[in-house]
């Protein structure tokens, strides 16, 4: 028992001094691989993630300083664009959370749903249509906010590329131009010898 | 779970012995407890951090005449056309729909190894060995440079290549998002010094729907 219990401690110790929590997100993404080893940006980043069956969700970091608080600030921003308003209680919650994905109108029952079930039921993705395009108001309140705030997107592989190619369009009719495609590592290299003759 | 000791009081007529203790503690609910945290550490840790590859798009112009528009050299260009079934197709040049007789043909490949990829090197030979002579000079430590300094210096090399291809990388409707991150990536693997992503035209749309299957 002792040899096991030994072992335990020192694999519990291990965890938990290397540990970094996966955030937690909307919707499995399996994202496409690439030979970048560009790591992807703690602080300062906004996240679009599109889902495999096009749904899209948006997430922002608080910013490197703990007294920015950008997602505060963005809400209450998206909030006066839509006549909205929210209790900074439900602000200070908000900022707590992780990515989103709902029309704006329903963010408030986000916040406030006691039932992480419920919670995922309203995930239905930021609607994106000509009329009343919210992922564009969030993109650009975001950069109103956070102004040196990059956009990363991460798209499941499988996704449509018309999907993708829309987001791009979108971020592009914003100023955005440089993008930061999320990957996975997978090694792949030529060298001189591979030249083919 | 836990085990009830019964204290053995007093026996009838039995001497009153100093109890002993046994000097082992049970450790199974130290052990569950512990089994729990690391399963849950294990499942919650995120080990590699995830990586991106960055990709600058050409700023949008509003005006398709404007005369600072790149020029492109006819015979640099090379259109790769993505579409189902993660199929690749490529064709050299410029397809002008006023000129019929000067349409190119499109040429069916693949992602593998031997195929985007070798025509890429073929195409970039000069490019590629330059880069890949300078990093395994790098590599062998002939010639000591920062990081830094060593990628703006392929970078430079990229600016001042005049000869590789200029790519075009255009998906159509049916492609998936995984075409275009793989068909970038071979970009990056092969040196490519300029490329970008661009719409396809209607006459690459049809030249398409009439490509060797």
């Amino acid at each position: 028992m002792t040899p096991m219990v030994d072992l335990f401690s020192l694999l519990l110790t291990f965890f938990m001094l290397t540990t970094s929590f996966r955030p937690q997100e909307a919707a499995p993404i399996e994202t496409p691989s690439s030979v970048s080893e560009k790591q992807a940006p703690d602080n300062d980043i906004m996240t679009i993630y599109i889902a495999k069956d096009g749904k899209v969700f948006f997430n922002i970091d608080n910013g490197k300083d703990t007294s920015t608080h950008f997602r505060e600030k963005l809400l209450q921003k998206m909030g006066e664009q839509y006549k909205l308003t929210y209790t900074p209680k439900e602000l200070d919650k908000f900022s707590k959370m992780a990515g989103f994905g709902m029309p704006i109108k329903n963010v408030k029952d986000w916040i406030n749903a006691a039932d992480p079930k419920d919670r995922d039921k309203l995930q239905v993705g930021i609607p994106m249509d000509s009329i009343d395009n919210q992922l564009a108001w969030w993109v650009r309140m975001a950069r109103l906010t956070n102004l040196s705030a990059e956009v990363a997107i991460k798209g499941d592989a499988e996704t449509d590329y018309t999907a993708v190619k829309k987001i791009m369009d979108l971020l592009q009719e914003n100023k955005v131009n440089k993008f930061n495609l999320v990957t996975n590592l997978q090694k792949d290299e030529v060298s001189l010898k591979d030249m083919p003759k | 779970m836990g085990e009830i000791i019964v204290e053995e009081k007093g026996k009838k007529g039995g001497k009153r012995k100093a109890k002993k203790h046994s000097t082992r503690i049970d450790m199974t609910p130290m052990v569950d407890l512990m089994c729990l945290l690391i399963t849950f550490f294990m499942l919650t840790t995120a080990f590699s951090k995830p990586k991106v590859m960055v990709i600058t798009m050409p700023e949008k112009t509003d005006n398709p005449d404007d005369k600072n528009r790149p020029e492109i050299p006819k015979n640099r260009t090379l259109n790769i056309l993505l579409t189902e079934g993660h199929k690749v197709y490529y064709y050299i040049g410029i397809a002008d729909p006023k000129k019929p007789a000067e349409m190119p043909q499109l040429v069916k490949t693949d992602f593998s190894k031997d195929g985007i990829r070798k025509l890429l090197l073929i195409k970039n030979k000069d490019l590629f060995t330059k880069i890949a002579e300078y990093r395994d000079k790098r590599i062998t430590g002939k010639t000591v440079v920062a990081d830094t300094t060593a990628d703006s210096a392929i970078k430079q090399m990229k600016k001042d290549d005049k000869h590789g291809p200029i790519v075009l990388i255009k998906a159509d409707e049916n492609a998936k998002y995984k075409d275009m991150v793989d068909i970038i990536d071979e970009m990056a693997i092969c040196n490519i010094g300029s490329y970008a992503v661009v719409d396809p035209t209607p006459t690459e749309l049809e030249m398409l729907k009439n490509a060797p299957k």
